[in-house]
């Protein structure tokens, strides 16, 4: 089923564009790979998604994402609400500096889900289980977020943005400052969360890619060269570019 | 070649060893400076601390207070103690002239006469009873007392006259001349008698103007910080507010001062020479200076956080206040602090807005006029008497200790609160 559906998408930082005619569906409970050398709009096209381009003044997006039908670049859509619904892991680790029990609540509690302490608690609990941090982090629930290590940040991050129950999460470079067994543990969890959430990542790296996704999008130059299953990208890509930059032969 | 290379190095450890010298000479200078300026202020104003007090036998005689049998409190208060007060001093020298009486009571303080009043107060069974009073001694005898007084020049060009000297130094000799901590300088208002003037006026007028400056300018500041730095577009419009901020914190002080007396007293006649008055003024010089502060430290909470926020689904005005405002508050605060230490330290804006004015009253509010520490410095260093000399030291010294502990409020809170983000 298509959870995402993006036309025409065009970006322009100011009066230079940044995506070109980006067309794309996405795939609902699987994961989706974006790939594609420094520079060639992926993670523009991500923050596209969850509108935080808006945050950006010269920023400009043009053409429809339809998430459930519905076209988050209208005038209608509330943008509080739409984000609540997609969920966002950064590049670099950001836990807020507050305790990991705030970390985790915060979404919830601006957005009203729990009643009470105890189903705090329990969202608190869960979001941290799957995150699969809980066991490390339960006896320090109540230290600083900031004094876990870079991993155990990234991990947090995502108990964070999977506290409010996201139908979709995004994930911008989410390994690129982790060492190899942290990444590991990552992209573990990836697969997991792909039973309940859609989840988008933009990777650098290819064998992540290959390994994580089910779906792959190809970007160069702020065009969508090519999209498609990952194991059809990776083993017989149509396009010529698609093929160099699989090989390793630029990028 | 190598020598070539040699010489090089050689050259390159020559420099950097004469950049530490000068950097050392630089730092040097610096504390001299400062040493010589402090020890001078310390060694003019410690006496400051000390007052000298007359021990005088006084005659509590009913008939000469005009008091009948069995006084009641408020007779007490009504009597007449100016008659006993002259005798007392009078009898120092049972064979004083008419000239050389008046000479013994200029020995003391004209508070003299409330001194004994209060002493009766306290004690009603000393009516017809003589006992020694502590009266505070002139300003004059009070230097004589700390040796800062020249007692060798001619008599003529002195205040103290030769008989005055005679019977202090017997008083000096018998044990009756007594130095104490001075207390009334923090407790009295200023007066125009260097003995009994005090800073307890400008010290409450200075509290009050910071008071009512931290009251106006905080909030004012904060929130203009918080929407340039966080809600404003950045167009030409908020770039030339910018400038204009910051060309508002490098305005002359005295202007401030001239805008206060044109427009708070002359347009909205507020009250003459009061904190109020002056903590508004002051709060338009502190204005800029806790902008900008707001704003670095505002901009010094990395867009990490506030990318998280947004993520989460907060709107702006939530990651503002939930997120980005906390983190800066430290910076923001010492910042504010900073700032008010400027306004405690600023006399020019204050004299022009009639705090200058003589005030022996202690202000219970800001809206009583009151005088303030810097412009009590300047008052009492225009008076020629030898007494203020010391109390202009002694003041400074107030004022220095009240802004190092603002500045070391303002380094604990950047210090303690400060956020480390990863």
């Amino acid at each position: 089923m298509i959870k995402i559906k993006a036309k025409d998408v065009d970006v322009f930082y100011g009066k230079k564009q940044a995506l070109f005619n980006i067309s794309l569906d996405i795939e609902e409970n699987q994961v989706t790979a974006l790939i594609g050398p420094s520079g060639c709009g992926k993670s523009t096209f991500l923050r596209c998604l969850n509108r935080m381009n808006d945050v950006i003044d010269i920023c400009n997006v043009k053409g429809e994402i339809l998430i459930n039908d519905f076209n988050i670049n209208d005038k209608s859509c509330d943008v509080v609400r739409l984000r609540e619904k997609i969920g966002m892991v950064f590049q670099k680790p950001n836990p807020f500096p507050k305790t990991l029990y705030e970390n985790v609540s915060y979404g919830p509690t601006i957005h009203g889900m729990a009643q009470s302490k105890q189903e705090m608690d329990e969202i608190v609990e869960t979001s941290l289980k799957k995150a699969a941090l809980w066991e490390e982090v339960k006896d320090r629930l109540h230290e600083p977020g900031t004094g876990l290590s870079g991993g155990q940040q990234q991990r947090l991050c995502i108990a964070r943005a999977i506290s409010v129950r996201p139908e979709v999460i995004l994930m911008d470079e989410p390994c690129s400052a982790l060492d190899p067994i942290a990444t590991a543990q990552i992209e573990e969890l990836i697969d997991e969360l792909k039973k309940e959430h859609t989840i988008i990542i933009v990777t650098h790296s290819m064998a992540q890619a290959a390994r994580v996704s089910q779906n792959t999008g190809f970007f160069h130059l702020g065009q969508l060269i090519e999209h498609g299953s990952t194991d059809k990208i990776f083993k017989n890509p149509d396009n010529k570019k698609t093929q160099d930059y699989i090989t390793g032969r630029f990028g | 070649m190598n020598k070539n290379k040699e010489q090089l190095l050689n050259k390159r450890y020559k420099a950097e060893q004469r950049f530490r010298l000068y950097g050392l000479s630089a730092i040097f200078m610096a504390l001299l400076f400062l040493t010589i300026f402090i020890f001078k202020i310390f060694s003019t104003g410690y006496s400051a601390f000390q007052k000298t007090w007359l021990i005088v036998p006084v005659t509590f005689d009913a008939e000469l207070m005009m008091l009948d049998q069995n006084p009641s409190k408020e007779d007490l208060q009504d009597a007449d103690y100016y008659d006993i007060a002259l005798k007392s001093m009078a009898d120092l020298d049972p064979n004083a002239n008419e000239d050389q009486e008046n000479e013994l009571k200029r020995m003391v303080s004209y508070f003299f006469e409330k001194e004994i009043k209060n002493e009766l107060l306290n004690d009603p069974n000393l009516i017809g009873k003589t006992k020694e009073v502590y009266l505070t001694a002139s300003d004059d005898l009070d230097q004589v007392f700390k040796g800062n007084y020249p007692r060798d020049l001619p008599e003529d060009q002195r205040r103290v006259s030769d008989y005055q000297l005679k019977i202090f130094d017997q008083l000096v000799a018998n044990g009756k001349v007594e130095s104490k901590f001075n207390i009334s300088f923090f407790t009295n208002a200023d007066s125009r008698e260097a003995e009994l003037a005090g800073i307890a006026s400008s010290f409450m007028g200075s509290i009050f103007s910071i008071l009512v400056c931290l009251m106006i300018a905080f909030p004012v500041a904060v929130l203009a910080a918080i929407y340039l730095e966080e809600f404003a577009p950045k167009n030409r419009f908020t770039d030339f507010i910018e400038v204009n901020i910051n060309n508002l914190a490098a305005v002359p002080s005295i202007v401030f001062g001239l805008l206060g007396l044109g427009v708070l007293l002359a347009i909205f006649q507020l009250p003459r020479s009061t904190p109020l008055v002056g903590g508004i003024t002051l709060s338009l010089m502190t204005l800029p200076t806790i902008i900008i502060a707001a704003r670095a430290s505002l901009k010094a909470v990395p867009p990490s956080i506030r990318e998280a926020a947004l993520a989460m689904g907060a709107s702006r005005m939530q990651t503002t206040m939930h997120h980005t405002v906390p983190l800066s508050m430290p910076g923001t605060l010492s910042g504010t602090i900073i700032g008010l230490a400027q306004a405690l330290g600023e006399t020019a804006p204050l004299i022009l807005i009639g705090m200058v004015a003589f005030v022996n009253t202690i202000p219970g509010s800001p809206m009583d006029p009151a005088a303030s520490l810097p412009v009590q410095i300047y008052i009492w260093a225009e008076s020629a008497e030898r007494g203020f000399v010391e109390k202009v030291s002694a003041c400074i010294m107030v004022l220095l200790g009240f802004l190092i502990m603002m500045n070391l409020f303002a380094q604990i809170i950047r210090h303690k609160f400060e956020k480390k983000w990863s």
